[in-house]
């Protein structure tokens, strides 16, 4: 049965959205709405990680993966650990592998890792037992992002197979983009995305998607508008002329808005440069689930935790288990 | 009398071509090449190829300054192994090659060593890119090529004024034209790239460089050996584009040279699909179709010379992230075979490449490359062409491990060397 695929593939780490198949996504998805329902609880935790630890090693800023996960990982009952890392270290000299190394000793069954640099997961997951989460790597991958974004799309949605989402914006910088690409087509949603030459790889070959860079060519045609953060030092790199020219050609304004179908949603992982990559009013309207995709970033992470560190359970089992 | 020496059964290849001869070696020097020689010693080289010593026109020896991951010693220990007699050590040591004390630390540090040691200098003080280094002073101590490499020359009038101030030098070398070897990587437009921009950087998110900020490079300078009649040497040619450039600047009888690694015409950048960072080259590693180009330049003669790059660095650098790792991989001791196993050169095309060419180009052809014959300093290595083996970088003499052939089986092994006369590898072992 398809449900336990991920499980009998045995697979101890999450770290791109490449090593998911659509039965894998489905089947994460499946115990995110499990999960959720534990969030609505008055008490809203679970014994099914008692007694595991997970260890943040976050090299990069960040607030709202990183609450998140230890929000997810509070409510699975695991301890968790937090290894401070100063976000310089690495490049100061220091060696990945002995800071893995010295956590590990300390006894962690899961580690998630964010870091500036892409692949810097993939290492370490060469170098402990434990099962290793990518939070975010350099351009690279985001792997739960993308997850949350499936399910937010799926509820709203019903079933992915044949929709149209266009990710529009700085795709050449951005793990969103990396992951939502992979993770949209493979549960069959058609992907196009949306930027100027400056901010595309210069080939997309290996990326089952489409390109342009007009966006408002797709407009009328999309299920999902999804809108990617404009990093504003990208100006002075001289990738576009200027904010306010990237506001007017590709930003969502109130107009390109209307334009969209009724049902269509617009998305954004956050956090939104309001008036740049999205109009202020936009961000506001109904169709934008920019909140909703947040609250389900904890289903979803309890969801991968649960997978990676549970008890070895089958689905079915765990399901009943958590019920 | 001292000693002597005979190689017997072997086969000679040279500048001068292949051939059946025995040759006695006495004082360091080739004394007698012929037919049915004895000496005190008698090196069986049946079924052997006698070739005069491998020269690598690009080595990084890391002393002075990061001893760590290599030294002269360990360096020019593990080059011996891998057939050659001469190293051009490369000046971004620490502090740099780029003054008269610096170069004579280097060769001071090398009274040691198993190889020639071949110090180059710095063409800008402290390769920064803004002041000539003392040219004349440094090839009065014996430099013949200048190099910034680790980065390239940024300033296009500086770097005119290297080539014309280097013109300037033929009355100190008897001649012979001092080389500007460029490593050929425009900065602005690599912009911190760390591999090649293309499908797997797209796919891995990680920045990367174009072809283009290397081509650019070997345009300017091809330009500016036209302008100014300097001698430019082109490191580390890595795509297709600098091939055909190359080619064709040749053809218009421009005075320059070239080399590729082993790395170059072996690897692709697809080997970065799983970010280690032993593949962390610079340039770095190109597609199928640069690899192919490299490859035939090599055949063709538009590329003279396979070089190393040889670039120790210790485990823990290169347990850093690919983003932030140090680019560079081990060569000396994998050249050879490498060559032998993945070029489709025949072994007198491999000589010239190994040899004979980078013994003319940094000027050491008085005692390395060339023919064997009477009278020649005696730099030979003799090497089994059939001989298979396994590569592995904890095996190796370096002190760094960082070899992008790891667990690969190459054909062709290095079984014996002679540097000036003594035996430094005997049976594919160190003598010391």
């Amino acid at each position: 049965m398809t449900a336990t695929t991920l499980r009998q593939r045995g697979p101890k780490h999450l770290l791109s959205m490449a090593d998911l198949d659509r039965n894998d996504i489905e089947q994460i998805l499946n115990l995110t709405e499990s999960f959720a329902e534990v969030g609505e609880r008055s008490i809203p935790r679970v014994p099914a990680l008692r007694g595991k630890t997970i260890a943040w090693l976050f090299y990069e800023d960040s607030t709202r993966t990183r609450l998140s996960f230890e929000t997810a990982a509070k409510r699975l009952s695991a301890d968790t650990m937090n290894f401070s890392v100063a976000s310089s270290s690495v490049s100061k000299g220091e060696s990945l592998r002995d800071t893995v190394e010295t956590i590990a000793a300390m006894g962690i069954e899961g580690i998630v890792v964010r870091h500036g640099a892409a692949g810097a997961p993939r290492q370490v997951s060469e170098w402990t037992d434990a099962s290793v989460v990518n939070a975010g790597d350099g351009w690279h991958q985001h792997p739960t992002q993308s997850l949350l974004d499936l399910y937010t799309a799926r509820q709203h949605l019903d079933e992915l197979e044949g929709k149209h989402i266009a990710i529009v914006g700085d795709i050449k910088h951005s793990r969103v983009a990396r992951s939502n690409a992979l993770g949209f087509s493979a549960m069959g949603a058609r992907v196009t995305l949306v930027a100027p030459p400056t901010l595309l790889p210069s080939t997309l070959d290996g990326w089952p998607v489409e390109a342009t860079h007009d966006l408002d060519a797709v407009l009328e045609d999309l299920d999902i508008c999804y809108l990617l953060r404009m990093q504003l030092e990208r100006q002075g790199q001289a990738v576009v002329p200027s904010l306010r020219e990237y506001h007017t050609e590709y930003g969502l304004t109130s107009a390109r808005a209307d334009r969209l179908p009724n049902d269509a949603l617009i998305m954004h992982p956050g956090p939104m440069n309001r008036g740049v990559e999205i109009a202020g009013e936009v961000a506001d309207r109904p169709a934008a689930v920019i909140t909703e995709q947040v609250a389900n970033g904890v289903s979803v992470r309890m969801a991968v935790l649960f997978l990676l560190l549970g008890s070895g359970l089958d689905v079915v089992d765990e399901q009943r288990a958590i019920a | 009398m001292s000693a002597d020496i005979a190689i017997t059964n072997g086969t000679i290849v040279d500048a001068g071509g292949i051939r059946r001869a025995d040759l006695r070696i006495e004082n360091g020097v080739v004394v007698e090449v012929g037919e049915k020689l004895d000496g005190d010693t008698v090196i069986d080289a049946d079924g052997l190829v006698v070739s005069p010593g491998f020269v690598d026109l690009h080595t990084h020896l890391r002393e002075p300054g990061d001893e760590e991951a290599e030294t002269i010693q360990t360096g020019s220990r593990g080059a011996a192994l891998g057939g050659f007699t001469a190293c051009v050590a490369m000046p971004n040591t620490n502090p740099a090659m780029d003054s008269l004390a610096v170069v004579q630390q280097v060769l001071d540090a090398a009274s040691d060593a198993l190889c020639e040691i071949v110090p180059s200098a710095a063409m800008t003080i402290g390769r920064a890119g803004e002041q000539l280094a003392p040219m004349a002073e440094l090839v009065r101590a014996g430099v013949r090529v200048f190099t910034d490499d680790g980065t390239g020359l940024q300033n296009d009038r500086l770097m005119r004024t290297a080539l014309d101030y280097a013109r300037g030098l033929d009355h100190l070398t008897d001649g012979f034209h001092v080389v500007l070897a460029q490593h050929c990587e425009v900065e602005s437009l690599a912009a911190g790239g760390v591999m090649h921009e293309g499908e797997w950087s797209s796919v891995l998110g990680v920045p990367a460089q174009p072809a283009e900020a290397e081509e650019l490079m070997v345009m300017r300078d091809i330009a500016l050996a036209r302008l100014t009649g300097g001698r430019v040497h082109f490191q580390h040619v890595s795509t297709r584009g600098s091939v055909s450039m190359i080619r064709e600047a040749k053809a218009a009888g421009l005075a320059i040279t070239a080399e590729a690694t082993t790395h170059h015409f072996t690897l692709d950048h697809s080997a970065c699909r799983t970010y280690d960072p032993a593949f962390k080259v610079h340039p770095p590693l190109r597609t199928q179709d640069d690899v192919a180009a490299i490859k035939a330049g090599l055949l063709d003669g538009t590329i003279d010379a396979i070089a190393t790059d040889h670039a120790p660095h210790t485990r823990q650098a290169k347990e850093r992230p690919f983003l932030t790792a140090p680019p560079g991989m081990l060569g000396l001791e994998t050249a050879f075979a490498v060559a032998n196993t993945e070029l489709g050169a025949d072994i007198e095309h491999l000589v010239r490449l190994l040899s004979v060419n980078p013994a003319r180009i940094a000027g050491i052809d008085d005692r390395h490359g060339g023919t064997i014959e009477a009278g020649r300093p005696a730099n030979l290595t003799v090497v089994d062409l059939d001989d298979e083996w396994t590569v592995t970088g904890a095996a190796m003499a370096s002190r760094s491990t960082n070899t992008p052939y790891e667990g690969r089986t190459v054909r062709g092994s290095v079984r014996h060397t002679f540097w000036n006369g003594e035996q430094v590898v005997d049976m594919g072992e160190a003598t010391r």
